[in-house]
């Protein structure tokens, strides 16, 4: 056979039969489609960049307008808030749910069910108009009378209360499926072997199995938390004063509606690219054991 | 190390009496009566799914049994007797119950986000109470018994299989317990690491470790066990010192177990 393909039929000259020498497949098509992709996206920026109608100084000028900072300061702290009582009301659901109790396990299920069954901007407005049924907050002791605190809801349920409740019922209904996911990807073996050490299920879960659960779990919540930052735009139905609710109020007096947007998305961008990054780091950190 | 007959003075350490255990309609052990006396090697040989992991899970109640008692060392396993009848034991109750019953799993189990040191002197610290810096100091030492002492900051996931199977026991050796138990400590290995794993265990048989072990070693059964117990289809088949079962069967089933498996 190699003696065949040294000498080929028909071959005058010196044949150049190395390896080195011989010609790839050229992929036309892909040169192709790579010039139109590089071609739309061009245009596109162009369109932006070059609108007359878009005034790009504006943006420059609101992107350190000491409201917008104050937006974007409650947007984070939203966001800040939110994923703490989410995750904790997460880990709790997780937890409830994996019960041997039927009755614990399926409130767990329905809770799960229907927060993340409601559209995250019902369950805002929903909130948010909380006072239009219930008029106070009272702690007490029922049937005595006994009364430990007592205020009027719409004291107490600001826009931005209201916006970190329903982020969280939201989130945390999400997040208990995550956390269940990472508690159950743990084998019955390392349960088994704290067991067999006489560790109560108590100091299992925290010692054993929700350590090792991080890995699984830690992945997923960053995006929640990407997710999050995101979706706390839409606490601007409920004016909750994030960094969007502040961007529209001063495009509604200054009627440039797509300049405050773009200084909007400006902001959203950076932070999520430091999330981004963050979460990279993390996740290589965790991988490394 | 020897399999004396039970006289009423030296109570057995661990006491299995009339256990029976079904996985919903299907039954996996059928009236188990067995006791191992202080010091004994008990090797519990048999075909796969004959029950043998089962009832070593029901000594350390890992596992629920449908009737019949355990007793390790006197003491029942898993429930009290108050006022004439059978009491469930409180999860923390039988926590430190389990403590005196040390076990090593065919899968090492070792927690993975733990050095070897810790994963040894955890549970002292954490159930026992022990001294932090005395657990350490027993953990370093049961590293040197099984031979790893340089491993002491390593994962589980640099060691070998062996390496890790030798942790484990120490891990289980580290609450000082009464009784261990091997469920296939060797069968999850590469065959050139089962010798150092066996030999640890040989070591702790000879210091007068009471020991029940699931094995497909036959060498090491013949070797080390006092006695031998085979079990077929949830039932002990027959027992005896090792030359007897494992030379000499009288039942056709362990006949025909033993002539697949011996060489």
């Amino acid at each position: 056979m190699a003696e065949q393909i040294s000498h080929p039929p028909g071959v005058t000259g010196a044949p150049r039969l190395t390896r080195q020498d011989a010609v790839p497949v050229r992929h036309y098509g892909r040169g192709v489609l790579a010039v139109l992709v590089v071609a739309v996206v061009a245009l596109t920026a162009y369109a932006f960049a070059a609108n007359p109608k878009i005034e790009w100084p504006v943006v420059g000028e609101y992107l350190f307008h000491p409201d917008i900072m104050a937006g974007l300061m409650r947007t984070l702290l939203m966001t800040a808030l939110g994923m703490i009582f989410s995750v904790i009301g997460a880990v709790v659901v997780a937890l409830m749910r994996m019960s041997p109790s039927r009755i614990i396990s399926s409130t767990a299920a329905a809770y799960i069910f229907v927060f993340r069954g409601i559209p995250l901007i019902l369950l805002l407005i929903f909130v948010g108009n909380l006072g239009l049924f219930m008029e106070r907050i009272t702690i007490g002791v029922p049937f005595t009378g006994l009364v430990l605190y007592s205020s009027p809801v719409q004291e107490v349920l600001t826009p931005f209360a209201a916006s970190v409740i329903g982020l969280s019922l939201a989130g945390s209904g999400y997040m208990a499926e995550i956390v269940r996911g990472g508690l159950l990807a743990i084998g019955r073996g390392q349960r088994d072997a704290a067991k067999a050490l006489g560790l109560n299920s108590l100091n299992t879960t925290r010692f054993i199995v929700l350590p090792q659960a991080l890995r699984v779990i830690v992945p997923p919540m960053g995006n929640e938390l990407i997710s999050m930052l995101k979706a706390t735009a839409i606490v601007s139905v409920i004016g909750g004063g994030d960094l969007l609710t502040v961007a529209q109020a001063i495009s509604g007096a200054n009627y440039r509606t797509i300049e405050m947007l773009l200084v909007a998305a400006v902001w959203y961008f950076a932070v999520i690219a430091v999330l981004t990054a963050v979460q990279y780091v993390l996740e290589r950190r965790i991988a490394e054991r | 190390m020897t399999a004396e007959p039970q006289t009423p003075a030296d109570r057995p350490m661990v006491s299995i009496e009339n256990v029976s255990k079904s996985y919903g309609h299907r039954q996996v052990l059928f009236d188990i009566d067995l006791a191992v006396a202080a010091g004994e090697t008990v090797c519990l040989i048999g075909p796969s799914g004959c029950g043998k992991s089962t009832l070593l899970r029901c000594v350390n109640n890992l596992e629920d049994i449908d009737r019949g008692l355990v007793l390790v060392d006197g003491s029942l396993v898993g429930y009290r007797v108050h006022r004439g009848r059978l009491r469930e034991l409180r999860e923390n109750a039988a926590c430190r119950q389990r403590t005196q019953v040390g076990m090593v799993f065919q899968h090492f189990n070792l927690f993975p986000h733990m050095t070897a040191l810790e994963n040894i002197a955890f549970a002292p610290v954490r159930v026992l109470g022990e001294d932090r810096t005395a657990a350490r100091a027993h953990a370093q030492e049961l590293l040197r018994s099984v031979g790893l002492a340089d491993k002491a900051d390593a994962y589980p996931s640099r060691l070998s299989g062996g390496q890790q199977q030798r942790v484990a026991i120490a891990r289980a050796l580290a609450m000082r317990p009464k009784v261990m138990l091997f469920d296939e400590p060797t069968s999850a290995l590469d065959p050139e690491l089962v010798g150092e794993v066996l030999n640890v265990m040989r070591d702790l048989a000879a210091g007068g470790m009471t020991m029940i072990v699931v094995t497909h070693e036959m060498g090491f059964a013949r070797e080390v066990a006092s006695r031998v117990v085979f079990m077929d289809a949830g039932r002990i088949v027959e027992q005896g010192p090792p030359h007897e079962v494992l030379g000499n069967p009288r039942h056709e089933r362990s006949r025909a177990f033993l002539s697949a498996v011996l060489p």
